[in-house]
């Protein structure tokens, strides 16, 4: 059994990524898409924390998780902010059927 | 095989399993229960690579903050008769198979790439490092993030109410 190194936390974070990807892609309902956006942003955090720990980087890694993480909360209440504007005016969340601009 | 590795195993476990249930379970509000399990599997991930404060902070805000945003926004956009709020998928088959190609290349990627890695030292508390760090170095980022919580939360509430 190998020790867990830093492979083990980027498989980690590539898995949960490719996940987040999924649900941006499959999903129709715009908070499920959002949800997704925040796997995205949890596994670039991994990242950034498992090169800080195993790579000469200092601390600037952690620092630099703690930004991503201060912009995600920024994006969701400004996304769920939209999305609940979509609701008021058009009665749906479902990303397929908001195509007003498509003409 | 040691406690660490064995903690390490658990967390990983439980992030990937609920994440897994996150993206195909047809009924959002179970989907934003299952990501409280994620999010708390990262915490522990980054507990593991001695990164206590942030994984303080990301219990605070993930968990106390942005799941609970998400889960109003799931009550406020749908007409609420009985909990089962459905979601509808898309493009299942290629997104299936795009994103397992793409997954696969990456994991090749990630295995086989000779990564340089420095001796790793003991965990140290790591909230004193980061402030002098914050107030330091990064002071003009500091600044210009509080700067853009401001203004987001601003125009969050005045997008929400018009």
């Amino acid at each position: 059994m190998v020790t867990v190194g830093l492979t083990h936390f980027l498989i980690i974070s590539t898995l949960l990524f490719s996940m987040g990807i999924y649900a941006i892609i499959t999903r129709k309902n715009a908070v499920m898409v959002l949800m997704g956006v925040e796997l995205v942003l949890n596994s670039a955090n991994i990242n950034f924390i498992a090169f800080s720990r195993f790579g000469n980087f200092g601390f600037n890694g952690q620092l630099i998780a703690l930004f991503v993480i201060v912009l995600a909360a920024a994006e969701a209440a400004i996304a769920l902010a939209i999305v609940l504007n979509i609701y008021k005016n058009l009665s749906t969340v479902n990303v397929d059927e908001v195509d007003n601009l498509k003409e | 095989m040691n406690i660490y590795d064995l903690i390490f195993y658990l967390f990983g476990a439980l992030t990937l399993i609920s994440a897994f249930f996150v993206v195909t379970n047809k009924n959002i509000v179970h989907s934003a229960f299952y990501l409280l399990f994620t999010f708390f599997g990262v915490a522990g991930i980054y507990v593991l690579l001695g990164a206590d404060f942030v994984a303080i902070v990301q219990l605070i805000v993930y968990v106390g903050g942005i799941l609970i945003l998400l889960l109003f926004g799931v009550m406020l956009t749908n007409k609420i008769t009985n909990v089962e709020i459905k979601t509808g998928t898309i493009n299942i088959f290629s997104a299936t198979i795009g994103v397992g190609l793409f997954s696969g290349a990456l994991l090749a990627a990630v295995i086989y790439a000779p990564w340089k890695v420095t001796t790793v030292q003991e965990p140290v508390p790591t909230t004193g490092i980061l402030g002098s760090l914050l107030m330091n170095e990064y002071v003009l980022v500091f600044e210009l993030l509080g700067i853009i919580l401001l203004i987001a939360l601003i125009g969050a509430a005045s997008i929400a109410r018009r």
